[in-house]
């Protein structure tokens, strides 16, 4: 299984280059999220304002800030943080959604539609402006911006958990193994859960992008983490003040930082798709 | 006949289903009101100068030192009432503040969603027609960067470009320049407002300061708009139907106007949906980078100022603004799609 | 001679996949003369269906038609511009398809479809294109005509939209239809009145048609010529009676031999003495000893669901040590409904169940896994590939009722898999397999080997070769009838295909609407029905009365 699963992936690889790139890429970013404090030229916190608000120079790459910090060393530590927190947020709203929307998905009935409906008017929602709330009402620290970022994915991966299982319900392998002698609760973990996963995985990735713009998002208007701590989402609002002198650096490296990072996501999200489909495996 | 009736069973169905979590805003406001640290009578008091005296008299007034679930009720009373408390920084009533800025908020989003749809749907129209040419590989590759760009870095570069390096866009901040003069308020929106006073260069002045935000905005929202009618129209032009059309002999427009398009709207009409409330959630990001004296900016300047009132009156606005689109919406898919009656 | 209305030379069509172009038609010569009614028939995979997109230049973006040439009325239209190809459609030549609901928008009335249907040939004003439409579904003996028209598609029956589909095809009269696989899926009285519309309405308007079906009997039912297709090529042209009394070519002679009629017996299936394995004789039986119970009794069963329908309303019948029972209806006739609640994968709303005397109808279907009756019941689904875990092995799949309800592991495990997969005759070496990698056949098998791997009493076969070409289904029909008779086995075999049904099966029971509605000795009821409704059955089913 695996060794063909990961010839199936050469495969894909060699067909689609940019899914082997988005991988390689991301593989960069972890590294560089979890090494990435020890290697930057300056410290990123300290300030130096002879050389406040320089341009991208061959001393600071991408220039320095208002109180003379290297960009280039803040966007790299930054990293690890924007990182964390997205990932920690999508796998909580995963795991729970996950069997949530497996279990509602299988047993059908009343409980499942209402949950159904509910999810899905939580999805219209504008999810933005209620995870604004939260972080208001829970207080402005960084675990909340993971709550709050948890909480609003959960009703996509209880949704797509809940699809998924729904159409396999009445499969004749699904009824094949009740008359295997397997129970209700041991098919959903055992057979449908391991089903869904590489669609699950799919999900995953393309969320993460989604999770981390909207952390982002929530520091940018000023919510969760607090200055002077390097994170993208601060660094662009700092720099925001500055956009209309032409101090182009400061917004555009860390937002460059910020669509690096979901663009690989995304890419690395639909290579998936392609690998784990089992069809199209030969 | 009966379909007009259904759409309007429907609707109301929909209206009815939609109760239970606007309830849940409801009473998460609430809580937000009581979890949050500080004294909510403080609140409500005209302004943070007012005595010890006048606090306690607000908290006998509200209620504050009955039990919870008559507060919950008393809540819900004045909220139905339309009485939000009042705002520290503003010290107005939050009702007030909120319907003052509103229309500003709306134009922003309306005038984004009609350029991201008139851009989306055509471009996802020509990718779908034909798939894997030049057109095709653009529009995805927009699709592809544009689902990754912040609303918040791509406005302030909007910025950069537009106000900075080409001196095009007009400073950003606000809805119109400071030498122009306010037009006398009807609406609100100040394109119609201007329009309905015959101030031509008022109307224009305010369209360019909206232009650069609607953009930022419309930018954030074009991908996925344009993926789900790709999307939609690849499929319905695969789909047997149009087969049909193509085994009797139709013309191409006709096979694609009214046998794939038609079809391929459902799924964006729902998206559509989605977005707009996606961009009412965005209207936070884009007010705050140009300065937009929108609902979404008072809030967010109440939130950081620690002044509560106003962000919970702007959650249960953005929760009712919700409402009412799913309803225009599900009207709209009920109209579009006549096999919804039979569900 | 004068020239055909349809000639085809050399045709080739060749698809672009992602392994390279793969060549599905490999050059067929065909002669249609107008007002002939042409059979082309073959098994999945064999070309027919895009044979006909390639004639009507319907075949979607991967596929193009790579050699030679089609000649309508003297004209070849293989490379024809569009703007030709749509003079043709529908004005010259129209086609049908199959599942014919997806084929109508679904968003637009019947009324208005057939209008373009007209437009698209002739200029006609709103009233008139109406008036035409009405006229058209009167033709085609909908109904309610006139209320029709404003109906959406959904709101008709499958065989309603196969109508609605033929007077979009005829309406402007052309002079070729194409219908491919015009009834599949539909129910064999449906099928039957869709049929003998078609045959009508070309015959009163000398079209010429050409039938592309799986079911050799339909075809030969119906055409007066039949060409088989195998794998892109033309191995045989013939009138039907020849083909059934002296099929020329050996892959004819397997399909003629495989296509169950009312007369043929489970032995002689399989003609090709290459895959013939001799079947073991019916073993006796004994007359079971007076009161001793039948191996299943099932009492007044009745399943209502929720909103009120009625799925089975009151069902008895038994099925003695060894004997196989056949379970026959159409759609909704709740014979899937019933197999489920033998099988004890739903409660029945009321009822009893027994086996061997002891009731296991008490045992709620939640729970009975735990039970020991578990190992004595089980199914075999319709769809092989559908009833197989797409995470599983074919090991995995065989080995998971064992290890469930056996509890055995390691070598005896091993053991016990490689038995089963030698009795239903699974090479080893495909053990390792995943379903995807497997044919319908081996999946077929995959399926069977599970069932019968923990040694169980009854076997429910709920349609278990609908799914499958004829002749992958003679040979897992063989199967059966020796696992059958080897072990003893009882089966419940549910079918809508009364001459598979007839074949296998000592006893029958039909079903309608949930209900009984005759049931007997196999022999007697299909040759002397008692009741109106498996007559009516029997009478829709394809039959070519020259086969014999």
């Amino acid at each position: 299984m695996s060794s063909a699963t990961l010839k199936h992936a050469a495969f894909v690889l060699r067909g689609n280059p940019l899914t082997a790139i988005a991988a390689f890429a991301t593989a960069l970013l972890v590294v560089l999220a979890i090494i990435g404090p020890a290697i930057v030229p300056y410290d990123p916190t300290a300030s130096d304002v002879a050389h406040a608000l320089e341009a991208p120079t061959a001393a600071h790459w991408f220039g320095t800030d208002q109180l003379g910090r290297d960009v280039f060393s803040r966007v790299i530590v930054a990293a690890r943080l924007d990182l964390a927190i997205a990932a920690s947020a999508v796998v909580l709203s995963f795991a729970l959604g996950a069997v949530i929307g497996s279990i509602c998905g299988y047993t059908g009935g009343r409980v499942d539609r209402a949950v159904g409906r509910f999810v899905d008017v939580l999805m219209a929602f504008p999810l933005f402006v209620l995870a604004m709330a939260m972080v208001a009402a829970l207080g402005n620290r960084v675990e909340n911006i993971v709550i709050a970022t948890a909480l609003i994915n959960l009703p996509f991966y209880i949704r797509f958990a809940r699809a998924e299982v729904n159409v396999r319900r009445n499969a004749g392998w699904v009824e094949a193994a009740r008359a295997c002698g397997d129970s209700h609760l041991s098919v959903v973990l055992r057979f449908l859960l391991p089903n869904i996963l590489p669609a699950m995985a799919v999900q995953i990735s393309l969320n993460l992008g989604w999770a981390i713009l909207n952390a982002a998002g929530l520091s940018f208007i000023g919510l969760g983490v607090k200055p002077p701590t390097p994170e993208w989402g601060i660094m662009v609002a700092e720099g925001a003040r500055f956009i209309s002198t032409g101090k182009w650096w400061l917004v555009a490296f860390p937002g460059l930082a910020l669509m690096f990072c979901v663009l690989c996501f995304n890419l690395l999200g639909d290579g998936l798709r392609d690998i784990l489909d089992p069809r199209m495996r030969t | 006949m009966s379909q007009f009736a259904s759409t309007a069973r429907r609707a109301g169905r929909r209206f009815v289903s939609s109760l239970p979590a606007l309830l849940g805003v409801l009473v998460f406001t609430f809580l937000l009101m009581r979890v949050l640290p500080g004294d909510p009578a403080v609140f409500f008091a005209s302004g943070p100068t007012a005595g010890k005296e006048e606090i306690e008299t607000i908290r006998k007034q509200m209620g504050l030192d009955k039990p919870m679930p008559e507060q919950l009720a008393r809540y819900m009373l004045d909220v139905a009432q339309g009485n939000l408390g009042n705002s520290l920084t503003t010290g107005q009533p939050v009702s007030k503040d909120l319907r003052e800025r509103l229309p500003a908020s709306l134009e922003l989003t309306f005038a984004a969603l009609l350029i991201a749809l008139l851009s989306a749907v055509p471009l996802g129209i020509a990718a779908a027609l034909k798939p894997n040419s030049l057109v095709d590989h653009g529009v995805r590759l927009l699709c592809a960067l544009g689902v990754c760009v912040p609303t918040f870095v791509s406005g302030l570069l909007l910025i950069y470009v537009f106000y900075y390096l080409l001196g095009y866009a007009p400073d950003p901040t606000g809805r119109i320049d400071i030498f122009t003069s306010q037009p006398p308020r009807m609406t609100g929106f100040l394109l119609i407002d201007f329009l309905l006073a015959g101030d031509l260069s008022g109307w224009w002045a305010a369209a360019s300061q909206l232009v650069l935000p609607a953009f930022t905005m419309a930018l954030f929202v074009v991908a996925p708009l344009a993926r789900i009618t790709r999307a939609a129209m690849l499929s319905s032009l695969g789909s047997d139907f149009v087969r049909t059309a193509r085994s009797i002999g139709l013309p191409r427009w006709r096979i694609v106007v009214v046998y794939a398009l038609r079809n391929a709207i459902l799924p964006v009409l729902t998206i559509t949906g989605i977005v707009f409330s996606t961009m009412l959630g965005a209207n936070v990001l884009v007010e705050k980078v140009f300065s937009w004296p929108g609902v979404a900016s008072y809030a967010l300047d109440a939130l950081l100022a620690s002044d509560y009132a106003p962000v919970q009156g702007f959650v249960l606005l953005m929760a009712f603004i919700f409402v009412i689109v799913n309803l225009v919406i599900d009207v709209l898919y009920g109209i579009a799609d006549p096999r919804i009656s039979i569900e | 001679m004068t020239e055909p209305l349809l000639r085809i030379e050399d045709l080739a069509v060749t698809f672009s996949t992602r392994r390279g172009p793969v060549e599905a038609v490999k050059g067929i010569d065909l002669d249609l003369p107008a007002g002939r009614m042409l059979g082309i028939v073959g098994e999945s995979g064999s070309g027919k269906s895009v044979t006909a997109f390639a004639v009507t230049r319907l075949l979607d973006a991967a596929g193009r038609i790579s050699r030679g040439r089609v000649l309508f009325r003297g004209e070849d239209i293989s490379r024809a511009s569009s703007k030709t190809l749509r003079a043709i459609h529908g004005a010259a030549i129209s086609m049908i398809f199959q599942n014919p609901r997806a084929a109508l928008n679904p968003i637009r009335t019947v009324g208005l479809q057939l209008a373009d249907a007209l437009r698209a040939h002739r200029p006609l004003s709103d009233k008139a294109a109406r008036e035409k439409a009405l006229e058209l579904l009167k033709t085609v003996l909908i109904r309610e005509p006139e209320k029709r028209l404003d109906a959406y598609p959904h709101e008709l029956s499958g065989g309603m939209c196969q109508r609605v589909m033929i007077a979009m095809a005829i309406a402007c009269e052309p002079a070729l239809l194409i219908a491919d696989e015009p009834t599949t899926g539909l129910d064999v009285t449906t099928q039957k009145t869709v049929m003998d519309l078609i045959a009508r309405i070309t015959a009163e308007r000398q079209m010429a048609v050409i039938l592309i079906t799986h079911d050799l009997g339909l075809a030969a039912q119906y055409c007066q010529d039949v060409v088989v297709m195998e794998q892109g090529r033309i191995v045989e042209r013939a009138a039907p009676e020849a083909l059934f009394r002296r099929p020329q070519h050996p892959y004819t002679r397997r399909l003629v031999a495989a296509s169950p009629t009312p007369t043929s017996k489970v032995e002689d299936l399989v003609a090709d003495p290459e895959y013939h394995v001799p079947l073991p004789p019916e073993p006796l039986r004994e007359k079971p000893a007076a009161g001793t119970p039948p191996l299943l009794e099932v009492v007044n069963l009745v399943k209502r669901y929720n909103h009120g329908i009625t799925a089975v309303g009151g069902v008895s019948f038994s099925i003695g040590a060894g004997e196989s029972v056949g379970l026959v209806g159409e759609s909704g006739s709740g014979k899937s409904t019933i197999s489920r609640m033998i099988c004890r994968l739903i409660d029945q709303t009321e009822g009893e169940i027994n086996f061997e005397g002891q009731s296991i109808s008490g045992i709620p279907a939640d729970g009975f896994h735990r039970s020991p009756y578990r190992r004595q019941i089980q199914i075999v689904f319709q769809d092989p590939h559908d009833s197989l875990n797409p995470r599983f092995s074919a090991f995995d799949a065989i080995a998971h009722p064992l290890k469930r309800l056996d509890r055995l592991s390691n070598t005896a495990l091993k053991e016990r898999v490689l038995d089963c997969a030698a009795k239903v005759g699974l090479p080893a070496n495909l053990l390792d397999r995943f379903p995807h990698q497997l044919s319908g056949g081996q999946k077929a098998r995959v399926g069977i080997a599970r069932a019968i791997s923990v040694r169980p009493r009854l076997l429910v076969l709920d349609e278990p070769t609908a799914a499958l070409d004829v002749s992958v289904q003679a040979v897992t029909l063989q199967l059966l009838e020796r696992l059958r008779r080897e072990d003893n086995l009882s089966f419940l075999f549910v079918s809508h295909d009364l001459n598979v049904v007839r074949m296998m099966c000592e006893r029958t029971i039909v079903l309608q609407n949930g209900c009984v509605v005759e049931q007997g000795e196999s022999r007697r009821l299909f040759d002397a029905p008692e009741s109106e409704y498996t007559r009516t059955l029997l009478a829709a089913v394809p039959h070519f009365e020259g086969a014999a």
